[in-house]
């Protein structure tokens, strides 16, 4: 690839990247109720796939370095997955 | 001083030593990840044992100036990707530019976060600490905890890595940082703020947006 198609590229995520930010501030004032949250979760994750995949060059990198990447963010979401069961059972008195 | 052969032991290429460094730097960001990692836990739990707490709470927060921020790490994202490329093609200058403007936009943030941690002091929902707060009870004051905790380990990081990237952008502009030979120095430096403003990217819609 070339650097301006490259260029090009950056220009076209941080585009993306400000869209997401305009809408998760926009559906804050939505009547979404419970799903709010999950929203503004899956536009952060979009945003923070964005800047791996292009900004950090994930893209371009070897499987050993995509699974350093990744593998203590999938660890994370895991603690917080049992995290959040482990006191959700808790607080409904199972 | 050792040569360029010598400088790339124990690798046979170039291209096995910026993979190296690459996959080095990535173990170094999960450390960090790691570090973030129990504060994003208990923001988990707390929203399963205090919904209406961290709703009401957060209503304090200045969504306004919260967006503001990550519209500014965003941007110095941009400019420190552009200056990654601009490096590997050896444009010195360029990467001076965007690196130094990168930092900038670091250094305005912290400023927007200082605007911001002042107005909360005035208002009181610093815990323990100012004026009588407008908020009672556990909850809404553990909501705040966990706001400063891990807004201001995240500051630490963008002073950090606002320094880091001013550093970098001296350095080539100066030449000390030889260019296209050195532009690694310039993607480890890049990888560590783009992690600094993912950190952001999950912070905000947990905090600010919780409403």
């Amino acid at each position: 690839m070339t650097m301006g198609a490259q260029v090009r590229n950056r220009l076209i995520v941080w585009v993306a990247l400000m869209a997401l930010l305009a809408l998760t501030v926009a559906l804050t004032f939505a009547p979404l109720g419970g799903f709010r949250l999950a929203a503004s979760l899956a536009i952060a994750t979009a945003k923070a796939a964005l800047i791996y995949w292009v900004f950090m060059d994930l893209r371009t990198a070897d499987g050993l370095t995509r699974i350093a990447a990744l593998c203590a963010l999938a660890l994370l979401a895991i603690l917080v997955l049992l995290a959040v069961i482990d006191a959700a059972v808790r607080v409904s008195g199972g | 001083m050792s040569t360029a052969a010598e400088r790339l032991e124990p690798f046979d290429l170039r291209s096995q030593k910026r993979r190296a460094d690459r996959f080095g730097m990535f173990v170094f960001l999960a450390s960090e990840i790691m570090l973030f990692g129990p504060l994003f836990v208990a923001m988990a739990v707390y929203r399963v044992l205090h919904p209406q707490a961290a709703a009401e709470t957060a209503r304090h927060l200045n969504l306004w100036l919260g967006a503001a921020n990550t519209a500014l790490l965003l941007t110095s994202s941009l400019l420190v990707a552009l200056a990654v490329l601009a490096g590997q093609n050896g444009r010195r200058r360029g990467v001076a530019a965007c690196l130094l403007t990168a930092a900038l936009l670091g250094v305005a943030f912290l400023v927007v976060k200082g605007v911001e941690y002042q107005a909360e002091y005035v208002e009181g929902l610093m815990p323990k600490i100012g004026p009588p707060s407008p908020i009672a009870g556990r909850a809404p004051t553990l909501f705040m905890s966990l706001y400063f905790v891990s807004t201001a380990l995240h500051a630490v990081h963008v002073t950090v890595g606002a320094l880091l990237l001013a550093g970098t952008g001296v350095g080539a502009w100066s030449r000390r940082l030889p260019l296209p030979k050195r532009a690694m120095t310039v993607e480890v430096v890049g990888l560590y703020w783009h992690l600094v403003d993912v950190i952001w990217v999950f912070l905000f819609p947990l905090l600010y947006l919780a409403r």
